[in-house]
Order: structure tokens, then C-alpha cells, then sequence
């Protein structure tokens, strides 16, 4: 059952100036989990966009069992073997129907007849349903399911098209780990049926789980592809990640007062509770994979979701905040990730972007003052070298690393305790990098700095400390001196004993 | 090209002012009498109840929100007010506290149910619109209050209105000629001025642009989003209810026919008033132009005696043309539903 199910052969694809896919050649067999792993903008989704016929490829071919594929359209791929089960659980169903439609909705959407026949089609989508073994009243609404059952419902849906190729992007992002076992189990019999499967996943106990080989993607090209037993794990985040080390010229400062002590903190259920400090002129960088719990912490720390327990203490007071501005009122800022959607006010020129905040400072009885706050817009930008005309610039009239640099600069106006940065490198361009890793280091003495980032270099170029997170607990800890980036590798990637003890809790 | 972006910028900045003048002129030579200090009373006239109403749905623009309720939150005003005259025989203060309140109470269900219940903006308030159409009908059985009606019970009304309330709507203040500006006109300029003055001078107004303009950012910059969305509906819903107040000050009775117009007029207003300067964005200035607008439009088509229903075209011809000037022309739709 080695016979390859999907070849691809010098695939490219570009949006406009950006090549996104830079030539990948891959086979993708029957009968085997091939795991796809790359870091954010490695070119994972639109590889699984052009394979499910979404995009089309600029260059290079794919055959499908020795046939030419090139699908027009989502639907064009389905008929001709490759289902896709998405991120997004709903993407796959449509909560308002019953089990029954959802299941044979492509039949609906380019069948014939007009009438529905309820008897017939409960009695087919119980045999699809049998057909991959879930156990559900098929007249129950969908909305009314759990998400791992939404999803098994999607996945059933996908086998009655008798796929060649399932690709299944992240599913297990939003399931409990009993879940996730059911949804293994189902893999696993497919796979023994003769299905290519393509799982693309961060999470290394799902990996481990069931990996029969992992393919590393990087910069639209494949960094590594790893099949010989036993798997070489760490061996494939570094191929993902990559690690051509910037110099780090870190000279770590003494560190100050303590600010921030978390203690037995917990952060989802099953996970290892863990402990940290924060101090003053002290710039911790937390690294790891994504979904390994980094944002989730930034939330606990921040008032957007409180821990499942455990302590936190800021400038020897509890910490506990409940929502953002009680958090912002303690002296705990946070500049989020995804400016985009979390930070850029898109109507608001670059004044008005970085006094938000703090609009009572330069406010009198209400009444905002223009000169207090162009003084404020006209120091940050200085500070933070922001390349603009003027400070009523719209903020969408700038680049990705200068509309960075005014977020970042937002929470820098004013004075904190706790300065939280969730990738604040994002899509940012190694200038504009390197001035706000410099900015952040030089303004580090009065506060203590915690920076999330997924890659290791950019916590290599601005931290004292580096912690480790895996499974939503902190399993490392290293001091950014002659550091061993193998054994950090080790600890993104070790992980299991986390995942298992949440199994038992389930 | 440089040229012609140039152009289109202008066009977007100062069409909607230009083809306000031109309507004027246009007006001025084909309809006599238009242009005198009277006529000019009578728009600003006619315009002060939907610009204040249309101010109200400027709040509640601004924040991301839209409020369909402010056309029945003003007839109950209207109904509200004449009950507690006529039928309580209370005095005019109370009547317009009273008044107030509701407004600002039914602004407050209005944002409760958007904040807290989650239920979309246009369906909590359409929601609203219908119940209060039909609870300002209840207490009078379907009938127009009025000096000397009947009541369910059997009992005569007595109460009258107070020659003060009237004044609300009636008095005119000695401006280039006695008895000329009525009393509605200042208050549509000090509303304008004020919801202006809010939006962009203060903090809290400024916070509401962020909110309309990405929610989320705003919450994660520490601002308090529930409390000011309910703080529009409210600011709409007190407006709406001053809006009924001058409309049962101008019409002396309880009418329950009047105000069948107000919903449509001040939300093409508030829309229109997106086009003006080409800001883009709601803005307690452009809304008191497109109510201006609007009103031109309408007593210039009065005097050139066109139909009713034609006016009714025109209106919504202008508001598709000042929606296509926002959106299309502007390139920036990311922002608002209308």
C-alpha cells in the first residue's frame, strides 16, 4: 500500500511580489500520516489551498495517482479524491442543520431533484456515518454537538466522496485530549484503508502519536523530510525553524527589584502548574510552539482569562485582574499579537493610535487636549523611529514594521510595572526588528518585560532569560549566555508527560 | 494620474457641499420666493426634528451601532408627553422630565440588549421600534390625545397643554426680523454644537471612534466598550424623545399619525452626513449638513409642487448617490453598515 497517492512536482506560487511556495517537490503516500509541520507564513495553507482548489499554482505540476490534478475549485478537488476537514470546525458543517443533511450536503448542493426525501436520506447518512465509525442520532442539529463531534461529522461527511487524500489542518486545536484520542483512532483506521493522510499540526504529542513521517516546511520550500523509525523529532523543529543564529551581543544587566512572582499557575486543564519571577531591567523572552499556551498566558497576566488556578503577585499585591483596564490600572500593559485585528485603530491617524490608553493624561475635565497629545505622538515617534511625514499620518499609510513601531510605542508613553509584547515581531521588517528589540532593551530598567515569541533567533536577540513553554506549562529555563539552542530545541519539542497526565483528567 | 486622483479627492471632499449649492441656486431661479430669510426659516424648520433625531443615530453610528427604534422613541415622546398634559393634567416640566427619562430608559433596554444580550444592533432596536408603535397606542385605545377626549374608562380628559410647552415648539425669537427663528432651530444648533463638542473634543468621544473602528483594539487599550455602547443608545434615545417633544410642542395634540416620516428622514440624514467633507465616518457636523440637505431638497421641491411621492424618490436617490460617495468613491468601506 506504498504506492504514492499525490506527487508534487516543482510547485511555486507568488501573490504579488511575495513567492509564497518557492518550488516544492513531495510525495505524499497511501496508507501513511505524513505531518506537515512550518512556522507562520511557511507556506503550509496555501499549499493545502491549492491542493483543495482554492488557488491555482503559478508553476509545477501534482498527479494523482499517476493522473494530472489541478482542480478549478473546492468542489472539483472533492470529486476527485481530496477532502479537506479545516481549522475552523465550522467551516466544515452548517450548524443549523441536522446531522443528516450536513452529511450529505454535497449531494444537496449538486444533486438533482428538488424535493427532499427524509426517510432516504437518513438511512444514507447512517451508513456514512457507520462507515467511519460514529455513533449519532443523525436528526440531532448540529449546533447542538460538541466540537469534536462537529468535527467527526465533517470528517464523515468528507469520507462519503471515498477520498485518496485527507488533509486535515490543525484539528485538534480545539479538543480535549479524550477528544483528540477518538479523532486519532479514526485517522488510524483510515490510514489502514489506504488514505494519504496530510496532518498538519504543531502539537508534538499529536505528532508523536501518529506521525509515519513529518515533512519540515520553510520559506515555501520543504527544509526536511524525516521518515526512518524512529522519527527524528527535534531533528524536524529544527529544520522547521530553522537556526542561522543572529550575533546576539546580549550583555545581561543585574536584575532589579522583583515585580511580577506567578506561582503554581495553571492555564488549562491537565496541564503542569508552573512558576516564574519578573524583574526589574530584566527582559524575559517566552518561546514555543504555536498553541503551546504563550497567549494564554499573556491573557492571564493581562485580565482577559483568568488562570484555573494558582497565585500572582505583582509589587508583593495579588494580581488578579478582570478585564484589560483593571489590568492597565494595576501597571501591566500589553502590546497584543495580530495588530491588525487587536491593536490598529484603522480610522485613527498615528497620534491618536498611541494616546488611546492613556487619553485621561492628556485630557482636562474630559476635554483632550491636541497639544499634549501631538507633544506624546512627536516623542514617541522620535524615540521609537517611526519613518513618517507627519504625526497625522493614517496609520494604514504605513509600513508593517513603522504601524508596529506605533503600537509598541503606545504602551512605552506611559510608565508600567508589567510590559507583556505578544510577537512583537510579527511581520515586521528586520529594521524595524532590530529598533524595537533595541528600544524595548534600552527602556527595560524600571519595569519588568516579558516578550512571547514563537521563534527562537528573535529571543536570542532580545532577552536576558529564556523560558520554554510546551503544553501550556513552562518546562525550561535558560539564561542568554553561551546558550545550547539544541537543548532549547530538545524542550519545545519534549512534551509528552503533560498531554498524558491530561488524558487521565481528562 | 497624479491629476486625477487629485480630482476624484476633491470630488469626495467637496461634491456633496457643491451639489448643495448648486440645488440652491437651482432653486432660487426655478421657485420663487425660495430664496428669503422665511423660506430659509421654514427648512431649518422642518429640518430641527429629524437633524436632532438624526444626531441620536450619529452617536450610535459612531460606536459601530445603528439604532432603528428613534422614529417610535420620538412619537412616543409625542404621545407620552400629551398623556401626561392632558390625561394627568401634570404640569409641562414634568412632562418633558418625564419624557427624558423615557428616552434614556428605552435607550438603555435598547443598548442592554445589544451588549448583554448579544442580539445584532438593527435587530434589538427594529425589535424596539415595533413595541413601542405599538405601547404608545395602548393607553388610548388607538386614538389621538387631545383636550376633551374620552377615555377607556369612560371618563372626560380636562388637561390642556401648557402655553410653555407650546412655546417649545412655537415661539420665535426676534432675529433680521421680529418673530423669525423659531425656538426648535436654536435647540437643533445647540444639540449639533454639543454632540459635536462630545464627539471630537472630549475623551469619551474619542474612545467611541476607536470602538466603531475596531472594537477589539479598543477593549485591549483598556476602554470600557459596554458602557459607552450603552451610552449611545442612550444619548439616541434622549435625543429621540427631545425630537417628540418639539413635534407635540409644534402640533399641540397627541397626534397618532405624525412622525411616520421621522425614522427615514434622520437616517438618511446621519448617512448622507458620512459623504460630507468626505469624513467617511458618522460625524455630528455631516449630519446636521445632510439634515439641511435633506430639508432644501424637500422645501424646494414643495414649491416647485411636485408630488409627495416623488419627494419620497429624490430622498432615497440622494441617499443611494451620498452612500455610493462613502463607499465606492472613497475606497474605504471598511467601516459601518447603513
Amino acid at each position: 500500500m506504498n504506492d504514492p497517492a499525490i506527487r508534487l512536482a516543482g510547485l511555486r506560487k507568488a501573490f504579488g511580489r511575495n513567492q509564497v511556495l518557492r518550488g516544492i517537490d513531495l510525495t505524499i503516500p497511501a496508507g501513511r500520516v505524513t505531518v506537515l509541520m512550518g512556522a507562520n507564513g511557511a507556506g503550509k495553507s496555501t499549499l493545502v489551498k491549492i491542493l483543495c482548489g482554492v488557488h491555482g499554482a503559478d508553476a509545477g505540476t501534482v498527479t494523482l495517482d499517476g493522473r494530472p490534478f489541478a482542480p478549478a475549485s473546492p468542489s472539483a478537488a472533492l470529486r476527485a479524491g481530496v477532502v479537506t476537514v479545516h481549522q475552523n470546525i465550522n467551516d466544515g458543517v452548517v450548524p443549523d442543520l441536522d446531522v443528516a443533511s450536513n452529511l450529505l450536503l454535497d449531494t444537496l448542493a449538486d444533486g438533482s431533484g428538488t424535493f427532499l426525501n427524509r426517510r432516504r436520506m437518513r438511512e444514507r447518512a447512517r451508513e456514512i456515518a457507520a462507515a467511519v465509525g460514529l455513533e449519532i442520532d443523525v436528526t440531532r442539529q448540529v449546533a447542538d454537538l460538541s466540537l469534536a463531534d462537529r468535527q467527526l461529522v465533517a470528517i464523515a461527511r468528507a469520507m462519503a466522496h471515498d477520498p485518496r487524500l485527507m488533509i486535515l489542518d490543525e484539528p485538534t486545536s480545539s479538543l480535549s485530549a479524550v477528544e483528540a484520542e477518538r479523532l486519532f483512532d479514526l485517522i488510524e483506521s483510515l490510514r489502514d484503508r489506504g488514505v494519504a493522510i496530510l496532518y498538519i499540526s504543531h502539537r508534538m504529542s499529536d505528532i508523536r502519536r501518529l506521525a509515519d513521517r513529518i515533512v519540515s516546511m520553510r520559506d515555501g520550500q520543504i527544509a526536511g523530510v524525516f521518515e526512518e523509525a524512529p522519527l527524528d523529532y527535534s531533528g524536524s523543529v529544527r529544520a522547521m525553524l530553522g537556526h542561522e543564529m543572529t550575533e546576539a551581543d546580549i550583555t545581561i544587566p543585574a536584575p532589579g527589584r522583583t515585580v511580577l512572582e506567578v506561582s503554581d499557575l495553571v492555564l488549562r486543564p491537565g496541564a503542569a502548574p508552573f512558576s516564574l519571577v519578573a524583574r526589574e531591567n530584566e527582559v524575559i523572552a517566552i518561546t514555543g510552539l504555536v498553541g503551546s499556551g504563550k497567549s494564554d498566558l499573556a491573557g492571564a497576566l493581562f485580565g482577559l482569562a483568568p488562570p484555573l488556578s494558582g497565585q500572582m503577585v505583582l509589587d508583593g499585591r495579588p494580581h488578579r485582574p478582570t478585564d484589560a483596564r483593571a489590568a492597565i490600572a494595576a501597571g501591566v500593559y500589553m502590546c497584543p499579537k495580530d495588530r491588525l485585528i487587536t491593536a490598529v485603530v484603522a480610522d485613527f491617524d498615528i497620534t491618536r493610535n498611541i494616546t488611546i490608553p492613556f487619553l485621561p493624561r492628556h485630557s482636562r475635565a474630559s476635554f483632550l487636549s491636541r497639544g499634549s497629545e501631538r507633544r506624546t505622538a512627536e516623542r514617541m515617534i522620535g524615540e521609537m523611529g517611526v519613518i513618517c511625514q507627519t504625526p497625522m499620518d493614517g496609520i494604514l499609510t504605513l509600513s508593517g514594521g513603522n504601524q508596529q513601531k506605533v503600537m509598541v510605542a503606545r504602551w512605552m508613553a506611559e510608565a508600567s510595572r508589567l510590559l507583556i509584547l505578544d510577537e512583537p515581531f510579527q511581520g515586521v521588517d528586520i529594521q524595524a526588528r532590530r529598533d524595537i528589540g533595541h528600544k524595548i532593551r534600552a527602556t527595560a530598567g524600571t519595569r519588568a518585560t516579558i516578550v512571547f515569541v514563537a521563534e527562537l533567533d528573535e529571543a536570542l536577540e532580545i532577552a536576558d532569560r529564556i523560558l520554554v513553554m510546551s503544553e501550556h506549562s513552562i518546562v525550561g529555563e535558560h539564561r542568554n549566555e553561551n546558550i545550547d539552542v539544541s537543548a532549547i530545541m530538545a524542550e519545545v519539542v519534549e512534551a509528552a508527560p503533560a498531554r498524558a497526565a491530561g488524558l487521565q483528567h481528562g | 494620474m497624479d491629476n486625477r486622483t487629485s480630482l476624484v479627492d476633491l470630488a469626495i471632499r467637496y461634491g456633496f457641499l457643491v451639489l448643495m449649492a448648486a440645488l440652491i441656486v437651482f432653486f432660487g431661479i426655478m421657485a420663487e420666493g425660495f430664496l428669503t430669510p422665511f423660506s430659509a426659516v421654514f427648512i431649518l424648520q422642518s429640518v430641527a426634528i429629524t437633524g436632532i433625531l438624526a444626531l441620536g443615530v450619529t452617536a450610535t453610528l459612531v460606536v459601530g451601532g445603528f439604532d432603528l427604534s428613534i422614529g417610535a422613541v420620538a412619537t412616543s415622546a409625542l404621545m407620552l408627553s400629551s398623556y401626561v398634559m392632558v390625561v394627568w393634567e401634570m404640569s409641562a416640566l414634568s412632562a418633558v422630565l418625564i419624557c427624558l427619562a423615557m428616552g434614556a430608559f428605552v435607550g438603555l433596554i435598547n443598548g442592554l440588549l445589544v451588549v448583554k444580550m448579544r442580539v445584532p444592533d438593527l435587530l434589538a432596536t427594529l425589535g424596539m421600534m415595533f413595541l413601542l408603535v405599538g405601547a404608545q397606542r395602548i393607553p388610548t385605545e388607538g386614538r389621538s390625545i387631545s383636550t376633551g377626549m374620552s377615555l377607556p374608562d369612560g371618563s372626560v380628559a380636562n388637561g390642556k397643554f401648557s402655553e410653555a410647552f407650546l412655546a417649545l415648539g412655537r415661539h420665535r425669537i426676534d432675529f433680521i426680523a421680529p418673530n423669525l427663528v423659531p425656538l426648535s432651530v436654536i435647540f437643533l444648533i445647540a444639540i449639533a454644537i454639543g454632540v459635536w463638542v462630545f464627539l471630537e473634543t472630549t475623551r469619551h468621544g474619542r474612545l467611541m471612534y476607536a470602538i466603531g473602528s475596531n472594537q477589539q483594539a479598543a477593549s485591549l487599550a483598556g476602554a470600557n466598550v459596554n458602557r459607552y455602547k450603552i451610552v449611545a443608545y442612550m444619548i439616541s434615545g434622549v435625543l429621540a424623545s427631545v425630537g417628540g417633544i418639539l413635534l407635540a410642542a409644534r402640533l399641540g395634540r397627541g397626534d397618532v399619525a405624525s412622525g411616520n416620516n421621522l425614522l427615514l428622514d434622520s437616517v438618511a440624514a446621519a448617512l448622507i452626513g458620512f459623504a460630507v467633507l468626505g469624513a467617511s465616518k458618522p460625524n455630528a457636523f455631516g449630519t446636521a449638513i445632510g439634515a439641511l440637505f435633506v430639508g432644501i431638497l424637500l422645501q424646494g421641491l414643495t414649491m416647485m409642487n411636485a408630488p409627495y411621492y416623488t419627494q419620497d424618490f429624490v430622498k432615497g436617490a440622494v441617499l443611494v448617490i451620498a452612500l455610493v460617495f462613502t463607499f465606492a468613491l472613497s475606497g474605504r468601506g471598511g467601516r459601518a453598515r447603513g
